[in-house]
């Protein structure tokens, strides 16, 4: 893979949807407004809860405000990357306009992937770091630079497990056509990511671990701030980061070779 | 020698279609326990087509011709047979074989709908690892033969089908490829429009020798572009040859419009053994074989006390027309 062009691509990436976005002013002031009001009204509901008891499995409300904050992060992510882009394959796919990009001689994956941006995403992401930085204070957090390194290492696996996830399910669009269902219902699941895992029943713990992996996407980052996770979890949030990305590209090639375009 | 650029032999290809019967049983039916059948669209076609040649593919709607252009650019897989276009696997979609080929189809566009086009052709020069210099060059060589300019900076949303589908083409040739697909390019276009296209085309053929494939329901894009034509009917190959010799043999008699001096000389036109077509006042359509031309029309101008007279080719749509229904044409 040359990496200086791909470079040079994701710099016209992201020129030309900055570009397309800022054609529309009002819509990105809405959005930027929408970014806001989500968050507080997430950390006003989450007060709610911990109003008549000052503990939720075990979490405190300030701890609980970090697995808000990562879910802030990762949200802001899905919005600037995630959903711009991979709600766009079930259109290539049903249009029949996924034909121009596997005539490129350029990853369709990293295509497919990348090729918008959602500027206003960029302002949860900010939000998102803004009250991380705020929990690490009134939790009093010492930030060392092995604590650093570990909590970009399981928020970048977390990003990478959603990513995946997401990805997957849009590929099945090669078969089934119209997936809009199912990439709701993983939304659904990543808005439970908001709350502490120890919160629920075992048996949806067991689901949440196993089935969609919801522990390892907000939970298990928000362990490491806390300084109250495992090195095996870490690990374990590796490998499965690894496993998904993996599967997500094989199951990307082997779904083109399925690929019927649409009729003209 | 001139090579062969494209080589297929006996490809077929079969897709799993489901159907579904009318109404809400039908419905609840086809939810449940969905029918399916393998259909083959394309059946065991083998051509060649040699480089710098223009081939235009002929065939009703539904006969396969679009198939055959997305199995010749790799974007789908064959179910039998082989292709090699450029000494390549298409269906490998190799980078040296990408760079080569562009596919361009009237009905779908991958210019950004709300930036000017030349936002386009620079991300597109970036993908082809153009470089800025390069690419300036090509954007204007390309929109000379074009002709477009201002059109480059207004948004696409703005533009007309017309320069929108110049602009597409613009993009699609940006890295220079030797083979072009092309699957109905003219459509929804206007006159002046397809007029220019296909100027545009022929030129680029001329400068670049590059080899056009194409699918068309315009019978002018056929017969100004295509010396060769290959017909396809029901996924089989009907014809493939010339397109003036398939002209010949499908229309072998021209319409000859006589305008008499009189009725009476018309009347006496009629009876001197002409295939009479339909007969006006003094006004007479009659049939003369492609070959016997000249000399039936020094009978007529010698014997008769002609007024006018006008030679009418048979309209190409509906001579193509017949193509088109037709299984088997042994030329």
């Amino acid at each position: 893979m040359n990496l200086r062009k791909y470079l040079k691509v994701y710099k016209k990436f992201l020129h030309t949807s900055l570009a397309s976005e800022l054609e529309y002013k009002a819509n990105i002031l809405v959005d930027l407004i929408t970014a806001i009001l989500s968050l507080v009204g997430s950390i006003f509901l989450l007060s709610i809860f911990f109003q008549n008891n000052g503990y939720i499995g075990g979490w405190k409300f300030e701890q609980a405000l970090i697995i808000q904050a990562i879910y802030t992060i990762l949200n802001g992510v899905t919005n600037t990357w995630f959903n711009p882009n991979l709600t766009e394959i079930v259109k290539h796919i049903r249009e029949g306009t996924l034909d121009f990009v596997l005539l490129k001689p350029i990853d369709s994956q990293f295509f497919i992937s990348l090729k918008k941006i959602n500027p206003s995403g960029f302002l949860e992401i900010m939000l998102g770091f803004f009250l991380l930085l705020f929990c690490i204070r009134i939790n009093q957090i010492n930030l060392s630079l092995s604590f650093l390194s570990l909590s970009l290492i399981t928020m970048g696996c977390s990003i990478c497990i959603l990513y995946s996830l997401w990805f997957f399910i849009s590929t099945t669009t090669i078969w089934f056509v119209k997936t809009w269902n199912a990439i709701e219902v993983l939304r659904s699941f990543l808005y439970i990511g908001r709350f502490p895992l120890n919160s629920f029943s075992f048996s949806l713990r067991v689901f949440f671990s196993i089935f969609i992996p919801i522990a390892f996407i907000t939970t298990i980052p928000s362990e490491v701030f806390l300084g109250l996770s495992q090195m095996w979890k870490i690990l374990l949030e590796v490998i499965v980061a690894s496993v998904f990305l993996i599967t997500s590209r094989k199951f990307w090639l082997f779904a083109l070779k399925f690929y019927s375009s649409a009729s003209s | 020698m001139v090579q062969n650029i494209i080589d297929v032999k006996n490809l077929s290809k079969s897709f799993d279609i489901s159907s579904k019967e009318p109404g809400l049983k039908g419905t609840i039916k086809h939810f449940f326990r969905r029918k399916t059948k393998s259909l083959k669209v394309i059946k065991d076609i083998s051509f060649e087509i040699k480089e710098g040649e223009i081939v235009g593919f002929l065939g009703a709607n539904g006969a396969g011709k679009t198939t055959i252009l997305k199995m010749l650019c790799g974007l789908i897989y064959p179910s039998e047979g082989s292709i090699l276009v450029s000494g390549h696997l298409p269906y490998r979609r190799k980078e040296n074989f990408l760079k080569n080929v562009t596919l361009i189809m009237g009905q779908k566009q991958q210019l950004i709908w709300d930036l000017p086009p030349i936002e386009s052709f620079y991300l597109n020069a970036s993908i082809y690892d153009l470089d800025k210099f390069e690419a300036k060059k090509r954007i204007k060589k390309l929109s000379e033969m074009l002709e477009i300019d201002e059109e480059l900076f207004i948004p696409v949303r703005k533009l007309s089908l017309g320069q929108r589908m110049k602009s597409e083409l613009l993009a699609a040739l940006i890295h220079e490829p030797n083979i072009l697909f092309l699957d109905e390019p003219t459509l929804g276009l206007d006159i002046n429009a397809q007029r220019n296209l296909r100027k545009f085309l022929q030129k680029y053929n001329q400068e670049t020798n590059a080899t056009i494939c194409l699918t068309s329901h315009y019978m002018k894009d056929i017969t100004s572009l295509c010396k060769r034509v290959i017909c396809v009917h029901e996924g089989s190959i009907s014809y493939d040859g010339k397109l003036d010799l398939l002209l010949k043999k499908l229309s072998p008699v021209k319409e000859i419009l006589i305008v008499c001096r009189s009725e009476k000389d018309a009347i006496k036109l009629v009876n001197s053994g002409f295939t009479v077509k339909n007969k006006i006042k003094n006004e007479i359509t009659i049939k003369i074989e492609n070959n016997s031309i000249t000399s039936s029309l020094k009978t007529i101008l010698n014997n008769f006390e002609i007024e006018d007279l006008f030679i009418n080719e048979p309209p190409i749509d509906e001579v193509i027309g017949k193509v088109l229904i037709k299984k088997d044409y042994d030329i």
